[in-house]
């Protein structure tokens, strides 16, 4: 249990260099809780997230925006907005990256809907917050930015 | 059941900014009370929103969403008048359903 822990703490270190994009072995998600996308909230890294969602490898790109303050006071409400302006979005994700579990929130873009969502997060220490766009076709386009969090979301 | 939803619909042209504060504990699961149990998990997992009963928007929440959490996003083509209802479900499987009109 050690062991993989470490594995798993090593993992998420990867990921924020995005050279990790599905080196760590596929954890065994049976069951799927009804739409909700189990495997994806449990994931760890951000190559594991990847495959959770069947996206491709992610590539940083100017049409997704994301909008995070610099420093959070207060890292049980972060407030996170994310845009995209690439054709074809059907999925955003606001990823934090040293989080317990890495996806935070998952927004389905219908066509009678703007991709521009705003919600607030919590963020357990200072960590890169990213916003994923999956196109359509498996793309996956994402804007980065690190949050300073000067007071911690988890514990009491 | 839990608190009532607060939702704001407003109008500009074409679009129409939604504005939702929910109320709910968020537990993350993570978190231990004074005698050193873990609470459990209890979180919204999904959102839904409804433009006059038609589905436009759903969403997929982790614990990582703040406690009364606040959602906002931008429906396209809604008139002053038209209803804004917006669901959600945790994982203990309540739910609340709420509606609000365009401003």
């Amino acid at each position: 249990m050690n062991h993989r822990r470490k594995v798993l703490s090593d993992s998420a270190r990867v990921a924020a260099a995005l050279v990790a994009a599905g080196w760590l072995p596929q954890r065994a998600f049976a069951q799927q809780a009804g739409a909700w996308n189990k495997a994806a909230f449990e994931a760890k890294s951000f190559g594991e997230l990847m495959k959770a969602v069947g996206a491709g490898v992610p590539a940083e790109s100017r049409d997704v925006t994301l909008t995070a303050p610099d420093i959070a006071e207060n890292g049980a409400v972060v407030p996170i907005a994310v845009a995209s302006t690439a054709a074809g979005v059907r999925t955003l994700l606001i990823l934090v990256d040293k989080n317990p579990n890495t996806l935070a929130a998952s927004f389905d873009v219908s066509d009678a809907v703007e991709s521009n969502f705003s919600t607030r997060v919590k963020m357990g220490q200072s960590s890169d917050v990213f916003a994923v766009a999956i196109t359509g076709d498996g793309r996956a386009l994402f804007a980065k930015k690190e949050v300073k969090v000067t007071l911690g979301g988890c514990g009491g | 059941m839990a608190d009532p939803m607060r939702i704001r619909a407003q109008a500009a042209g074409d679009k129409t900014t939604v504005r939702v504060l929910m109320s709910h504990e968020m537990e993350t699961g993570q978190r231990k009370d004074a005698s050193g149990k873990f609470v459990p998990a209890w979180f919204i997992q999904e959102v839904s929103a409804q433009l006059n009963g038609k589905t436009v928007m759903t969403a997929q929440w982790g614990p990582a969403v703040s406690k009364n959490p606040f959602l906002q996003f931008v429906v396209k083509g809604a008139k002053a008048g038209d209803k804004i209802g917006v669901t959600w479900v945790d994982n203990r499987g309540d739910k609340r359903t709420d509606e609000a009109t365009v401003a």
